[in-house]
């Protein structure tokens, strides 16, 4: 039962990859981008969590107490502003790619090919 | 397609194969022991008086990558800004196009009390988000996404043409930019305080209050300031996009 | 020392916001202006950096955090001369790619100088690096900025394809190495990659570690554009602004390289030693197929961007050779060759940017005989092939021989015969292009419908032909190639290259050096090279070959055939076939992908165990 995250995120990625591959729509192909983040997402915040340990925030608890890890959240939060960022400038590109090719289906793009 | 799926599916199939197999060989979950995370949880409040580790972690021991990451945020707005505004540029007159707008698309009256009623609140839950980052959860990347929101709200309670006012693009450029630079000056305000780039050289204060932690919470804000105007100028591009688009439509 | 390491990244940085800024208020020259000596203020900085690292490894911790017992916890910034050379030179061809814009383009604003001085951050940044997560932050930086440079012309259609392909192919590839990463700091606890190599070193070889290794690999492979993971460039290149062009060709794919070279042997070095035979094997193997298959591709096309885009893909591929021999002598030898490559290179495009400034086509078909007024372009183009084949005395030839003699150290032999194959056959087409476009040799040509389309899809970056080069863009392409023989010539930069390599390779005084603050010594180099025989026969043979290459394409239709019909036929379909898996849709790319990162961890998980 305790591989399940990391199975979880092996999942994700290959469903991410998978919906990539076979996509017809490009926002489509974006969003499974953004699954496959989500599963470095998963795969991080697994690998620091410490069971039975409190958030490590010690507003209201003794500078003692176990915390899960801090570094990853902040790898995480990295990784998720990536994640925007990349998906907002895809996504313009989509929007140039309905107006100048008039298709917004991968499969009909070819402009560069050979 | 087919070829693809007959390449690609094999080719998953034993990556995942050796994904879960490297997988296996890390501690279990829950069983967390590295030295890095632990060792910063023990001395972030006592060396930066941050009680809020994420936050001290990300702007103050690892804060070099978050400038990197910021200016990702930046360089991610100027290439959008490239990519629509001559989209935009080819477009006519826009006065003409917001009343064709407004005449099709009315936001119902809910919408528009909750809307206007929403924004004061949000505002106000955005500045103390990023305001509190080093002491609470939160910080300059959560608060400014709030307060990016309350811009939006505007505009979904039916005023585009309010929010075009509030958002005059040089300014949310400027503040963009001085967001961006605001962290750079603060890491190069270390480095003139006689140690190196992103030192913390500013007083610790008591740990739990609003003024401590010393820089962190001038890299909250300006990370805020900068987060709030790149995802303003983000979604004001789309927007217009949007917007322009529909006068073809009719 | 003082602060010197920061000010390289921290001052585009500023400048970039500041120039955004003022973005409503263009004013282009100034922005020409300040862009072009903030990357001249980098450059020297970051030459000061080579110079100081010189002698000791600098080590530079941001925000005052110095390590504790062995644990690192800040970022630190590891200056040895290889990562500050790869900046000093990141820094020179952004300078040159910078000056070029200045008549290049007939408006840019702001935004555009903006995002190269970001870029130019996010590649110094990566290249001094010491923490493995600050090399992905910087790794998704220089990608960002990347896909909006190469969208830059966004008037028309093929760079919204060639952006998106980049775009895909390298952020899957960049979720691979956050992967790896994630495994590694999972099993090490550890981001900075000496306390994670001290960490691995005294571990054992599990499958966790061969998966992380295989996980990052393959992530850096897709930066680098090794086959599988290099359609996307071809697109890229073929659609980028040529000042852009320069960048991506010049560093932005050796940057790849570098990363494996960087996490190879500080990182992974101890726990990977005992299999040194077979990992050699592997990446040696995997960059020979790159080359010849880059080469191949290269000959096939006509449209130069593309072909000089496949030229670097089979350079990629020698490069990993001489890094995948795993010797310092090799990765000496790859330093030179990066250095010598990159700034033909540079000047090739810079060419063909000329070119397509005054004749607006870019295509070796249409352009057939339209350079015949151009002796100088002509002139330096014809020189860069030569350059390219590795003639002595350009620092192409001092790097490939470099990497011949390591080679044969190891026992791989048949590489210099490989070596050659490649470089016959991408300077022999651009050789080929050369005679068409400058001399108008050749037969009429049957027109190449997938290059044509590409080309009238592609309106001229400038508007309408001019008739003579105006210094400015002639300038950068004479220089850089000047600077390519000044290298190979240079006295002693070859030794400074060993010694640099050897030092690169000490991952026990890095380690030293970064978390204990004890200086490496300079470790013992052995004698320097000679210009050995064989290498000048190698080259000699190359040069030959290609001209050779050139005049049969050229002139071969009018041969009788002698060699079977059979036999041309096969190579058409072939080629058509090849052609045709270099499909443009990003699906396919990276199905590719998958297939490549799953080939690679299957051979490390069969073979390092």
């Amino acid at each position: 039962m305790s591989f399940l995250p990391y199975a979880a995120a092996v999942w994700l990625f290959l469903i991410g990859l998978y919906g990539i591959v076979t996509s017809r729509h490009l926002v489509h192909l974006i969003v499974c981008l953004t699954v496959v983040q989500s599963s470095t997402y998963v795969l991080l915040l697994a690998i620091g969590y410490r069971a039975g340990a409190e958030a490590p925030i010690f507003a209201d608890i003794p500078p003692e107490t176990p915390v899960v890890d801090p570094v990853v959240q902040a790898l995480t939060l990295t990784d998720v502003v990536v994640g925007a960022t990349v998906s907002a400038l895809l996504l313009g590109l989509t929007l140039q790619a309905q107006k100048r090719l008039g298709t917004v289906n991968p499969d009909e793009i070819g402009v560069l090919k050979g | 397609m087919r070829t693809r799926k007959v390449l690609f599916l094999p080719a998953a199939a034993v990556f995942g194969f050796l994904f879960v197999w490297g997988l296996s060989g890390l501690p279990a979950f829950g069983d967390y022991r590295g030295p890095y995370g632990i060792v910063l949880a023990q001395v972030a409040v006592s060396e930066r008086h941050a009680t809020e580790v994420v936050g001290a972690t990300t702007f103050d021991y690892r804060g070099f990558d978050t400038m990197g990451e910021e200016y990702i945020l930046f360089a991610a707005v100027l290439g959008l800004v490239i990519l629509l505004r001559q989209l935009r540029e080819e477009r006519e007159d826009e006065e003409e196009q917001q009343s064709d707008y407004d005449q099709r698309l009315e936001a119902s009256d809910t919408l528009r009390v909750l809307g206007i009623g929403l924004v004061g609140p949000l505002i106000l839950l955005g500045i103390y988000v990023v305001a509190h980052g080093h002491v609470t959860p939160g910080g300059g990347f959560q608060g400014g996404v709030i307060l990016a929101a309350a811009l939006m709200v505007v505009y979904l309670a039916g005023r585009y043409l309010a929010m075009k006012r509030v958002r005059p693009v040089p300014l949310v450029e400027l503040a963009e930019s001085g967001g961006a630079a605001g962290f750079v000056l603060v890491g190069v305000g270390g480095m003139i305080a006689g140690s190196a780039f992103l030192y913390n050289f500013l007083p610790l204060g008591e740990p739990g209050t609003l003024l401590s932690a010393g820089m962190i919470p001038l890299l909250n804000i300006s990370v805020g300031l900068e987060v709030t105007a790149a995802f303003v100028l983000l979604i004001s591009e789309f927007l217009d996009q949007q917007f322009v688009k529909g006068r073809d439509e009719t | 020392m003082g602060n010197l390491p920061a000010l390289p990244v921290a001052l585009p940085l500023l400048v970039a916001a500041a120039l955004a800024a003022t973005a409503s208020f263009p004013w282009r020259r100034m922005a020409d202006i300040v862009s072009l000596l903030t990357a001249v203020a980098v450059t020297v900085l970051c030459a000061l950096l080579l110079a100081r690292s010189a002698s000791e490894t600098l080590v530079y911790w941001y925000g005052g955090w110095q390590p504790r017992d062995g644990i690192a916890l800040g970022i630190s910034f590891v200056i040895d001369p290889i990562g500050a050379g790869l900046a000093t030179f990141a820094g020179l061809l952004m300078s040159v790619a910078l000056l070029f814009c200045w008549r290049y383009f007939e408006s840019v604003n702001h935004i555009f100088h903006a995002l190269m001085l970001v870029f130019l951050a996010a590649m110094i940044g990566f290249s001094l690096s010491g923490d493995l997560f600050n090399m992905f932050v910087f790794l998704e930086l220089m990608t960002i900025s990347a896909i909006a440079l190469i969208a830059h012309d966004i008037g028309h259609r093929p760079p919204i394809e060639g952006a998106l392909n980049f775009a895909v192919t390298n952020i899957v590839g960049s979720f691979l190495v956050l992967s790896g990463i994630g495994l590694i700091y999972g099993r090490t606890g550890a981001l900075n990659l000496a306390q994670i190599g001290e960490s691995l070193g005294q571990g054992t070889l599990d499958r966790l570690v061969i998966v992380a290794f295989a996980l990052l690999v393959a992530g850096f492979f897709v930066k680098a554009g090794l086959v599988p993971f290099h359609f996307w460039l071809a697109d890229a290149y073929a659609v980028a602004p040529t000042p852009v062009c320069i960048l991506l060709a010049g560093v932005m794919s050796e940057l790849g390289l570098y990363a494996i070279a960087r996490i190879y042997w500080t990182a992974f070095g101890g726990v990977l030693g005992s299999h040194e035979a077979e990992l050699q094997a592997i990446l040696v193997g995997i960059g020979i197929f790159t080359a010849l298959l880059g080469a191949v591709m290269c000959f096939l096309q006509h449209y130069l961007k593309r072909m000089l885009a496949f030229a670097t893909v089979s350079y990629i591929g020698l490069f990993l050779v001489g890094i995948g021999l795993l010797t310092p002598d090799g990765l000496a030898g790859t330093a030179m060759y990066v250095l010598g490559d990159g700034l033909v290179k540079a000047s090739l495009f810079v060419s063909v940017g000329i070119l397509q400034h005054l004749r607006t086509r870019v295509d070796e078909l249409r352009l057939w005989g339209l350079g015949r007024d151009l002796p100088f372009t002509g002139t330096i183009f014809v020189v860069g092939a030569f350059a390219l084949a590795g003639l002595p005395p350009f620092g192409t030839f001092l790097g490939k021989s470099i990497i011949e003699e390591a080679a044969l150290d190891q026992g791989y032999a048949w590489v210099p015969a490989f070596f050659m194959l490649a470089s016959i056959l991408t300077a022999g087409t651009v050789l080929r292009a050369a005679g068409r476009v400058f001399l108008g040799w050749g037969s009429v040509p049957e027109s190449d419908p997938l290059s044509e389309q590409a080309d009238l899809e592609t309106e001229p970056e400038a508007e309408g032909a001019r008739h003579r080069a105006p210094a400015v863009l002639f300038v950068p392409a004479l220089g850089l190639l000047l600077m390519g023989l000044a290298v190979g010539i240079w006295p002693g930069l070859g030794r400074a290259a060993q010694e640099a390599a050897a030092r690169f390779v000490d991952h026990q005084a890095y380690t030293t050096a970064v978390l204990y603050g004890l200086p490496a010594a300079q470790p013992p180099v052995w004698a320097p090279h000679a210009l050995m025989g064989h290498g000048l026969l190698y080259a000699l043979g190359s040069t030959v070959g290609a001209l050779a290459l050139a005049l049969l394409a050229l002139f071969g239709r009018n041969l009788p055939y002698r060699v079977s019909r059979r036999l041309v036929d096969v190579a058409r379909a072939g080629s058509v076939r090849l052609r045709a898996l270099h499909s443009g849709h990003p699906g396919d790319y990276v199905a590719w992908l998958t297939l490549g990162v799953a080939v690679l961890g299957g051979l490390f998980g069969l073979t390092l165990r």
